[in-house]
C-alpha cells in the first residue's frame, strides 16, 4: 500500500513549538526527563475528557505544558505571555493584508 | 464575534490560529530575554522538517543486516555504534535495538507521551501519539498489529517496549528472504518506518 507522504508537521505552529522546546532543552534550561514527565501528565489529564487523536490535540497539550513549565521555572510569566499574545493579535489586525506583521 | 471578517476581502493580515499566537508570544519573550536564538530555532526546524527521517533508521537496519560486526556493536552499545554513523540523540537518551526473529516480534510504544527515536526515524506519525495506539498496543498488541495488516504465527510471541525519556527503541525487522547479496542501498528501500516501530514488516522484494 502506497500513500502520499504525511507532512512532518500538520501546522506551522506545531513545528515552531517543537523547535522552541527542543532549543530550550539543548540550551540547558531543563532536562528532557522533566519535560516528558510534565507532558505525559498533561496528556493523561486531557485524555480523561476525550480520546486524543495525536494531531492538533497533541500539540495543544504540548503548548499548555510548555507555558506551565516556563512559568514554573520563572522563564516566562503567564501575564506577560498573555500581554505579548494580545500585542501580536493587535499587530495582525492592524497590518494591511500582504504587509509583513511586526510589533510596534 | 467581535471581529468577523468573513464577509469581505481581508483588509488586514490573516490572523493566525489562537495557539500560534501563544507560541509566538513565548518565542518573542524568550528572544527578548536572550534565552532563545531565532537562528537556532530555524536550524532545528530545517533539521526535523527536511533532514531527519526514517531513511536514517533504514540505513542502520540495512547495515545491521549486512554487516555482522555492526550488529554486534549495536547489541553491545547502540549509542556508540550509531555515533560512528553520525546519529546521536540530542535529548540525552539512550538507544536500544530490539531484533525480530521467527519466534519474537517487537513493537514500540510510549505510554507516557510520545518518546521516539527522533535521530533515526524523525517525527512520529499521528497514530503513534494517539491515545488509541498508546493504550491499546499494551493490552492487545496482536489486534493492533492486525489493524496494520500484520499477522504473526500463533506460536510466536510479541514483546512491547515502552519508551521513556531516557531509553528509545529501534526495531530491527527480519531481513526478507531472497535478498542475499543485496547492497545496503538496495536493502534500505525495503525498510519502512513502521517496520522499525514494529507495526509493520520489511517489504518483500517483488
Amino acid at each position: 500500500m502506497t500513500s502520499a507522504p504525511e507532512p512532518v508537521f500538520e501546522a506551522p505552529w506545531h513545528v515552531q513549538l517543537f523547535a522552541l522546546t527542543v532549543h530550550l532543552n539543548e540550551a540547558g534550561h531543563f532536562v528532557w526527563g522533566d519535560w516528558a514527565e510534565r507532558f505525559g501528565a498533561t496528556l493523561k489529564q486531557h485524555g480523561l475528557a476525550k480520546e486524543l487523536n495525536g494531531g492538533e490535540d497533541y500539540f495543544a497539550a504540548w503548548l499548555e505544558t510548555l507555558e506551565t513549565f516556563l512559568a514554573e521555572i520563572n522563564m516566562a510569566d503567564p501575564a506577560a505571555v498573555e500581554q505579548m499574545r494580545a500585542r501580536w493579535e493587535h499587530a495582525y489586525l492592524h497590518t494591511a493584508h500582504g504587509a509583513p506583521v511586526s510589533l510596534d | 464575534m467581535p471581529h468577523d471578517h468573513h464577509d469581505h476581502d481581508h483588509p488586514h493580515a490573516l490572523l493566525p490560529p489562537a495557539p500560534a499566537l501563544r507560541v509566538r508570544a513565548l518565542e518573542t519573550i524568550l528572544t527578548q530575554k536572550g534565552l532563545v536564538d531565532p537562528a537556532a530555532l530555524d536550524v532545528i526546524i530545517d533539521t526535523y522538517e527536511n533532514k531527519i527521517g526514517p531513511r536514517n533508521g533504514a540505513h542502520v537496519v540495512a547495515k545491521a543486516w549486512s554487516d555482522p560486526a555492526f550488529i554486534d556493536a549495536l547489541r553491545a552499545d547502540a549509542d556508540a555504534a550509531l555515533l560512528e554513523l553520525g546519529y546521536y540523540g540530542r535529548q540525552g537518551e539512550h538507544m536500544v535495538v530490539v531484533e525480530n526473529t521467527t519466534d519474537t516480534h517487537n513493537i514500540v510504544v510510549c505510554t507516557l507521551c510520545s518518546c521516539y527515536p527522533w535521530p533515526l526515524l524523525g517525527i512520529p506519525p499521528g497514530w503513534y501519539k494517539s491515545d488509541a495506539y498508546r493504550a491499546r498496543v499494551v493490552r492487545e498488541p496482536r489486534a493492533v498489529l492486525a489493524d496494520f495488516g500484520v499477522t504473526l504465527p500463533a506460536d510466536s510471541s510479541v514483546r512491547v517496549w515502552d519508551s521513556t525519556a531516557e531509553v528509545r527503541y529501534l526495531v530491527i525487522p527480519m531481513r526478507p528472504e531472497g535478498t542475499e547479496g543485496w547492497s545496503e542501498a538496495a536493502l534500505m528501500d525495503l525498510v519502512t518506518r513502521d517496520s522499525m516501530i514494529g507495526t509493520g514488516l520489511a517489504k518483500v522484494p517483488a
